[in-house]
């Protein structure tokens, strides 16, 4: 029996020294230890144990349910979550198909469009403040329009459907970067064949685009949604920086718990809710956009 | 002086077997082919002689030497792999001079030995270009230069002419020819291209699941192979076989087969009565308009020219067989005629191992 | 074809305008005087642009001193992200060990877990073990968020270089280590830089562990939230600041950009 040279090739690399690998791993391995499944065990432990007592609890969840934000920060955060993230996904989705048809200019396209990565949730929250603000530049363009004459008051409590567009523009002008370039590496992918050979078969765009080219985009705009809705449950900077508290969020509510309440405790059974939720919905999408291997195998 | 031995090599990967028992002596100067198909274990003979790979077992010995031990840099060898392997990140000039460098030759000798060897192989006003530059053909001979320079006890090389297009295939055959002639070091060439193998051998090694199945001159590997699969392998188009019963009658010898008997020019040794295969090369098949004695019926299926000859499919009763016949003959598609082989060229196996029988 | 041209050409216009407004407008306030960002009607135009804005915000207490904090953090990050990820990365693409699609996987996981789950539980220890408040504390939280990426982007880094010049080189005479530093690291190095470069950004841009880690050595990110929630920070303070913070992070960007995209897969033409 012979080895096929192909499988030669993958074992190339020699495993001459074994233990090599293992020490080369090992400092990740123990910094990941320490600072990742330590912190996710304690902050369960944090959220079911009396800080006095040491005992088992359920009163820290109590509070935190009780709590008279945190039906609104679930509301808000899954609203803000269940907006933001199509829109980035079709925004991003768009701009990749845009750049990937190359025409004149999609490389400084490209760059523009890109630029958003190295924005933080806060600067995006500020830099769209400077637009929403009472006297912001959305007021300005309106009256230098003429369509008003005194200047409309968009980021107030009694106007939360404002806030809430405010907050999920932001997000979505700021994330559908990442999304966009994930995407694209997805595109470039997709052999120019499998395009051209719908087309010689008669294929539309739009036929090819949903029967050729979104499929095969599947394991990309999968790692897309998950990492923009784990990153969209944990929206700190843009909601505060735009409407305080007026618009609860759940790491809002755990920051407030942990810095002004003082309490640990009901800020990790906020976390843990975050966690969990970020979780399930993994896991949904996993489920959902269920990639075959042999699916990808070209 | 630069002979290899190796004695009993063993390799295995978990359970299987890589190198199996591999015994050859390479001559010093001489040119040595390992050929074989995917898998054979030609490329990690090779790697192993290198010390690119650990054996299992075994002895290595370079001019008497044993290497097995020693790491690749100490073992007088140098190597052209088969992505030829030229840093990127230097220039041609550097990667030429990269062994001698690690050997702490000095500026002055290295630029002469550089020189002297790009000029060998007409690279000269490349040396200071980055390979990035430079197309597949140029960066081979790079790659090739970085080898040679090191004045190897050695010369080692992994399917480099792979990558090439079939025109500069075909020139850096001769090239290396050249090379060698010029040079006489100790070479050891893998390829799965027999053609390359004949070209470029003083002796070709055939490998099979990790052993050696023949290791002889070109010609004799030609002529004379040792096994069906070594008949099958070497030549294109690859030798026909066919099935057939050795029966003796009135002092001459032939092959009954399901068209004819096909006579034998002659038994030599061990040939008994039973069942045989015979193997016979597509050029030494005659195609005949009448039957004659000992010829056997055909009808044309295909009749493809390739330029100073015409490759014809037959189907010789239950056989395909391949024929090799000049272009100018005229031959009709579906129309039948007479196969004539040639008996001088006939090599008889064994049908159950496969081996030639010594029968001629 | 003209059509479909022309719609093409629309939409990249509109995109890139919906992009690059922001930046500008907040590029403009910064550089705007205090009255005009308060007056109404509102130019969008001032009359003349100063740099008092800037200048003010840059005095005010502590955001000098976090802006450095900010760098020192992003800085030790970098070494410490590094010095442990590195390493894991160049085992999984160079070897084929026991136990190397489970630590791929795992790696991956780390990215699925949000600032706000590790902060704060590490805040409580953290105060346990005399790192609360401290800027390595941050930094090493920072580490610990940026691991998943360096570990990829390295093993696609060292992927990228084919073993066999290594082997190459080792048949040429030098040690395995030598062909290591002589050939392969010069070859990873520009895409290490990249990923080490991208790192500080996301150092720098982090928000949610930094506010909570930090009690009065404040990153920048930190101090802003601080003067957002707090009633202290009038409205030109606030646009100056985010400002301030996306300068750098856009040079870099910028500066990167093509090692940026390469490093996410994107083949750039």
């Amino acid at each position: 029996m012979a080895v096929a040279e192909a499988e030669l090739e993958a074992i190339r690399p020699p495993v001459r020294v074994n233990w090599t690998p293992y020490l080369l791993v090992l400092p990740t391995l123990f910094f990941l230890g320490l600072f990742f499944i330590y912190p996710m065990t304690q902050a369960i432990w944090l959220g079911i144990t009396d800080p006095q007592s040491g005992a088992f609890t359920w009163a820290h969840f109590q509070r935190m349910s009780a709590d008279l934000y945190f039906r609104d920060a679930i509301r808000f955060t899954l609203i803000i979550t269940a907006l933001a993230v199509p829109l980035q996904v079709l925004l991003g989705l768009a701009v990749a198909l845009l750049v990937n048809s190359r025409f004149r200019g999609h490389s400084a396209f490209l760059y523009l469009t890109a630029l958003p990565i190295g924005i933080s949730d806060l600067a995006a929250g500020l830099i769209w403040l400077s637009i929403f603000t009472e006297r912001g530049y959305l007021n300005a363009a309106l009256q230098g329009l003429g369509f008003i004459q005194n200047p409309l008051i968009f980021l107030t409590y009694e106007n939360r459907d404002w806030l809430l567009t405010a907050i999920v523009l932001t997000e979505v002008w700021r994330a559908t970067a990442i999304v966009m370039v994930i995407l694209l590496a997805g595109l470039q992918l997709i052999p120019r064949d499998y395009v051209e050979t719908a087309g010689v078969f008669g294929a539309g765009r739009w036929q090819t685009l949903r029967h050729v080219i979104l499929p095969l985009l599947r394991p990309s705009l999968q790692t897309a949604l998950i990492i923009r809705t784990i990153l969209a449950f944990q929206l700190f900077g843009t909601v505060v920086t735009l409407a305080g508290r007026q618009i609860p969020v759940l790491a809002g509510e755990a920051y407030f718990w942990y810095s002004i309440y003082r309490s640990p405790n009901v800020a990790s059974a906020y976390a843990v809710l975050i966690l969990l939720f970020s979780g399930t919905i993994t896991w949904l999408y996993l489920r959902l956009l269920r990639i075959k291997e042999e699916e990808i195998k070209a | 002086m630069a002979e290899i031995q190796f004695q009993n090599l063993w390799k295995k990967y978990g359970k299987v077997a890589a190198i199996k028992d591999l015994t050859l002596n390479i001559r010093d100067g001489e040119f040595l082919v390992l050929l074989g198909p995917s898998g054979c274990g030609k490329t990690t003979t090779l790697r192993a002689l290198a010390g690119l790979e650990t054996l299992d077992r075994g002895r290595i010995l370079i001019g008497g030497r044993d290497v097995t031990s020693l790491p690749p840099g100490r073992r007088g060898i140098a190597m052209v792999f088969q992505s030829y392997a030229v840093f990127p990140h230097m220039r041609v000039y550097d990667n030429i001079v990269f062994g001698l460098r690690m050997r702490h030759v000095g500026d002055a000798e290295q630029r002469r030995r550089a020189e002297e060897v790009a000029e060998l192989l007409q690279i000269s006003p490349l040396l200071g270009r980055y390979p990035a530059q430079l197309s597949g053909g140029q960066r081979q001979r790079v790659a090739v230069a970085r080898a040679i320079v090191m004045e190897p006890d050695v010369l080692l090389m992994d399917e480099p002419l792979s990558n090439l297009d079939a025109l500069l295939r075909l020139h850096m055959r001769a090239e290396l020819k050249r090379l060698h002639r010029e040079l006489r070091s100790t070479t050891v060439y893998v390829t799965h291209d027999q053609t390359e193998a004949l070209s470029l051998g003083d002796r070709i090694a055939v490998m099979k699941d990790g052993e050696i199945v023949q290791c002889a001159s070109p010609t004799e590997i030609y002529d004379r192979p040792a096994s069906r699969f070594v008949g099958g392998f070497i030549g294109t188009p690859p030798m026909n076989f066919l099935e057939g019963v050795l029966r003796r009658s009135n002092g001459s010898v032939a092959v009954e087969t399901s068209g004819g008997a096909i006579p034998l020019a002659g038994v030599g040794g061990a040939a008994v009565d039973g069942s045989v295969i015979v193997g016979i090369r597509p050029e030494h098949i005659e195609v005949l308009a009448q039957p004659q004695t000992g010829s056997l019926p055909a009808e044309i299926v295909v009749a493809e020219p390739a330029g100073p000859t015409q490759l014809l499919t037959v189907q010789a009763g239950p056989q395909i067989l391949k024929v090799t016949v000049p272009s100018d003959l005229p031959v009709q598609p579906g129309s039948q005629v007479w196969l004539r082989l040639n008996p001088a060229r006939i090599r008889l196996m064994d049908p159950s191992t496969g081996a030639a029988l010594a029968a001629r | 074809m003209r059509l479909r041209s022309l719609a093409i050409y629309s939409a990249a216009l509109a995109i890139s305008a919906w992009v690059a407004l922001p930046l500008v407008l907040i590029a403009i306030a910064a550089f705007t005087p205090r009255d005009i960002l308060y007056q109404w009607p509102r130019p969008f135009w001032p009359e003349k642009f100063t740099l008092d804005t800037i200048r003010f915000f840059l005095r005010s207490t502590g955001v000098w001193q976090s802006t450095l904090n900010s760098v020192f953090v992003a800085g030790l990050t970098i070494v410490l992200a590094f010095a442990i990820a590195a390493p894991a990365g160049y085992a999984v693409a160079r070897f084929r060990f026991r136990g190397r699609d489970a630590l791929q996987l795992a790696i991956l996981t780390t990215k699925m877990f949000p600032a706000t789950v590790l902060s704060i539980p590490l805040a409580v220890a953290f105060i346990r073990w005399r790192l609360y408040d401290t800027l390595l504390g941050v930094a090493i939280v920072h580490t610990a968020l940026s691991i998943p990426f360096v570990t990829v982007i390295v093993t696609s880094v060292f992927i990228g270089i084919s073993y066999e010049l290594e082997e190459a080189a080792m048949t040429l005479g030098s040690s395995r280590l030598q062909a290591f530093f002589r050939v392969t690291l010069p070859m990873a190095l520009p895409g290490l830089a990249a990923s080490a470069i991208f790192t500080f950004v996301l150092s720098w841009n982090e928000v949610f562990a930094s506010t909570i880690l930090t009690l009065n050595n404040r990153t920048l990110p930190a101090l802003i939230i601080d003067s957002v929630l707090g009633q202290g920070a009038p409205l030109h303070f606030r646009f100056a600041g985010g400002f301030f913070m996306i300068v750098p992070a856009l040079i870099i960007i910028f500066l990167i950009r093509r090692y940026l995209l390469t490093l996410w897969g994107v083949t750039v033409r």
